[in-house]
């Protein structure tokens, strides 16, 4: 019997990080970067109901977590609006070529 | 009694500001002025009427802080106050001075009319009344040193009333320096009376000093602190050897050579000399003596040969104030202050007269063209005999009487100490006073005239004039003084309310005479006419008849031979000028004071100057130059310095900053993931430097 311990979900939660991480610098495409984002947030909830499992906190971890897909949902629905904004002033959305503010 | 003063000392102050500010405007503002006068007089008579009857020799006084500096850390408490004080003396004086502008401003009604700055010259009188009554009033010495260079100014003023005559200029200018080189001395003196005492008050200067508190604790300084305030007299009085600016002032209108120069502002110098009578010791008495024996003398020998009538009358002005001064030094300090009012009011009397005389002539000042005026001028005539009775010291006249109390203090001094030198210059001046006076009388109202074209155009002059001479020479005579016409010890004057002055010096200071005897002391509170000590007293009494008998003689043999010259030209003067000509140019040419003073003083100064002018040029300007050049020098050298080592390290930081951002530019890329990268990059490595977990 494979015991599921707190390493497991922690192990899951940075692969998942890890996998936001790259998608985020890697990608091309702002709607890419954006799903980057939301896979890093995943692995923090995750790591959130991990340690409200294991951890003697009650139910704080769960609660966040669910604060955490709320606020995912409305930053995903802003960011998106903003995408969809540079995409009618610069007819682009590709995050390397959105570099006018630089100077 | 304190606010009729302050009513009487400030009324002139505002006459002056009305006249002068609106005298433009409103043309009969003159009269505003002489109704200010009139007020003026009437409190002075008030004043002293109430003094001199009700409060007898007390001394009414009242004063106020006027600056108060608290304690200072090198001087101590200063704390200056100023003050009127009223005494027998002040009223009188202050009578003398408000009657004598009153009516010179009648007389100048007249007298200036036409003149261009005719307001303006009432104006002047004011503001000279205001100052002169500052002087009289004033309870410390600071005031009085404060108004005495007020009267100096509305001197200056007034003797360069014409200015647009360059000598009338010149003449303002001379009085107002030579005025000055006295009152320098008058101001070190104060300031050595305040550096021992801390104080200006008269009262309290005298307490400390009769407590045997000395200026710098020793009798030497004391003396020297009373001859440097005589100083100041002496510029004021015009006394040898600074006289020579006041035959110049003759320069203004004759009505003001009859207010300021002589009968009240001259006479401000012996006023001084009375009020701080108390503190001179017996050397500063005796220099003082000496000065006013030796002007007596020297102007009076001048004002024989002058032609100019009020040339005369100026010299004759010095020597009547050497007699004051002289008197004051022997100690006669009642009969000293008695001259000083008889002389103002027979004085102004001739002056004014003299003024009536010129502007009757058209403006003829020389006696040489006049003649016979007697018939054209009586009312002028005789009251200019009347006033010259007076000063000449002749019986029934209140110069006998004031001349011969003088004379003998004299006597009665030469007598106690031996110096016989006071009594003969005494005598020998009064047959000179004799013989000047008359000489001008008989070549001015006498004999044929001279001018006939000026004679002929002669008039006697209006009401306004005659008037204030009539009224002067009626003061001229002995009853308002004294009821008996020979001794005036037994009038009101001199035995009520001029008293014998307190001493405040240290005995062993004092001539012998003024330390009081024990018969004196005896006699304190019993006997009204009270002189320093018996022994003085028993003096003057003793010389009281030899001296008036000796000066009647003198004065009648002045006459006489004034007669003999000019009247009934038994002698020839023309001739007697040929014989002793070295001695009759000595005696035209002023004893060459003014030559003697232009070839060194002013000559002196003139070379000074020019020499302290090329000090400034070569060695003053050279240091400056000298220092410009340095600067100069430094600042390019500063410059450079600027320009190559600041601006090079300020360049180089630049330089050094535009490099540096050169190389960070680099990692501005604005791409967002490159950041990200750089963020994780530095998480991981501060995850390696902090593996504490």
């Amino acid at each position: 019997m494979l015991n599921v311990g707190l390493t497991h979900f922690l192990v899951i939660s940075v692969t998942l990080f890890s996998f936001g991480m790259y998608g985020v610098i890697t990608r091309k495409n702002a709607v890419m970067v954006l799903m980057g984002v939301e896979l890093i947030l995943n692995s923090a909830n995750i790591n959130f109901i991990a340690f409200a499992k294991f951890g003697n906190y009650g139910l704080q971890g769960q609660i966040i977590a669910l604060f955490v897909i709320v606020l995912a949902a409305a930053e995903a629905a802003i960011a998106l609006a903003i995408v969809i904004n540079i995409y009618k002033t610069i007819t682009n959305i590709n995050v390397d070529e959105i570099d006018s503010l630089r100077d | 009694m304190i606010n009729i003063a302050i009513a009487v000392l400030f009324l002139p102050l505002i006459g002056f500001v009305v006249t002068v500010f609106l005298g433009s405007k409103i043309k009969q503002i003159y009269f505003f002025e002489n109704i200010i006068m009139f007020l003026s007089l009437a409190g002075a008579i008030i004043l002293a009427f109430f003094k001199l009857s009700s409060f007898g020799d007390t001394t009414i006084s009242s004063e106020f802080v006027w600056i108060d500096l608290g304690n200072t850390p090198l001087m101590g408490d200063i704390k200056i106050t100023l003050g009127i004080m009223l005494d027998n003396i002040a009223v009188m004086m202050i009578v003398v001075v408000m009657l004598i502008s009153f009516l010179v401003h009648i007389f100048s009604i007249e007298y200036m009319r036409g003149d261009p700055r005719y307001n303006r010259y009432f104006a002047y009188l004011g503001l000279f009344t205001f100052s002169m009554s500052g002087i009289v009033f004033t309870h410390n010495i600071l005031m009085m040193y404060i108004f005495w260079e007020l009267v100096g100014l509305s001197s200056y003023l007034l003797i360069g009333f014409w200015f647009e005559k360059k000598s009338a200029s010149d003449a303002a200018k001379k009085a107002f320096i030579v005025n000055r080189i006295g009152d320098v001395g008058m101001f070190i003196g104060i300031m050595m009376l305040y550096n021992a005492y801390h104080t200006f008050t008269f009262d309290e200067i005298f307490y400390q000093i009769s407590i045997g508190n000395l200026p710098f604790n020793s009798e030497f300084w004391l003396t020297v602190t009373g001859l440097l305030i005589f100083a100041g007299a002496i510029g004021k009085s015009a006394q040898v050897p600074l006289h020579v600016w006041l035959p110049d002032a003759m320069e203004g209108p004759t009505p003001v050579s009859a207010l300021i120069h002589a009968a009240t502002m001259v006479a401000a110098g012996v006023y001084l000399i009375v009020r701080i009578f108390g503190i001179f010791t017996a050397d500063a008495m005796l220099i003082i003596a000496l000065i006013g024996a030796l002007s007596a003398l020297i102007p009076a020998t001048i004002a024989l040969t002058q032609n100019d009538i009020k040339k005369v009358l100026a010299y004759s002005t010095i020597s009547q104030l050497g007699y004051m001064i002289m008197a004051l030094g022997v100690g006669a300090y009642t009969f000293a202050f008695f001259h000083l009012i008889t002389h103002a009011f027979f004085k102004a009397c001739l002056f004014l007269g003299s003024g009536s005389v010129i502007h009757g002539m058209h403006n003829e000042q020389d006696i040489q063209k006049m003649g016979g005026l007697r018939k054209k001028m009586p009312l002028t005539y005789y009251t200019f005999l009347i006033a010259s009775l007076a000063i000449s010291g002749i019986p029934l006249t209140s110069g006998f009487l004031s001349k011969d109390g003088i004379l003998a203090g004299t006597f009665a001094f030469a007598n106690l100490t031996g110096h016989w030198l006071f009594p003969i210059v005494g005598f020998f001046v009064a047959m000179l006073t004799a013989f000047y006076m008359f000489r001008v009388i008989i070549l001015t109202f006498h004999g044929e005239p001279k001018n006939r074209e000026k004679y002929e155009h002669a008039h006697e002059s209006k009401f306004v004039m005659v008037m204030p001479l009539v009224l002067l020479a009626g003061l001229s005579f002995f009853f308002w003084y004294t009821p008996n016409p020979v001794n005036p010890n037994d009038g009101w004057v001199l035995s009520e309310w001029i008293k014998a002055p307190e001493l405040y010096t240290p005995e062993s200071t004092r001539y012998d005479f003024m330390i009081p005897d024990e018969e004196y002391i005896s006699h304190i509170g019993t006997s009204s006419e009270m002189m320093y000590s018996e022994k003085y007293a028993e003096a003057l009494h003793a010389a009281h008849y030899p001296a008036m008998i000796l000066s009647l003689l003198m004065a009648g043999l002045g006459i006489l031979t004034a007669f003999l010259f000019y009247q009934w030209k038994k002698i020839s003067v023309d001739k007697l000028a040929e014989r002793f000509k070295a001695l009759y140019n000595w005696s035209l040419n002023k004893w060459h004071f003014d030559e003697l003073y232009d070839a060194t003083v002013v000559a002196g100064t003139v070379g000074f100057s020019r020499l302290l002018g090329a000090f400034d040029l070569k060695v003053i300007d050279g240091i400056v130059d000298g220092a410009a050049s340095v600067t100069r020098g430094f600042s390019s050298f500063i410059g450079k310095f600027d320009n190559i080592v600041v601006d090079g390290l300020v360049n180089f930081m630049a330089y050094l900053s535009g490099f540096i951002g050169l190389i960070f530019r680099r990692f501005q890329t604005g791409k967002v993931q490159t950041y990200l990268i750089f963020v994780l990059i530095s998480i991981v490595l501060l995850l390696f430097l902090f593996k504490s977990f």
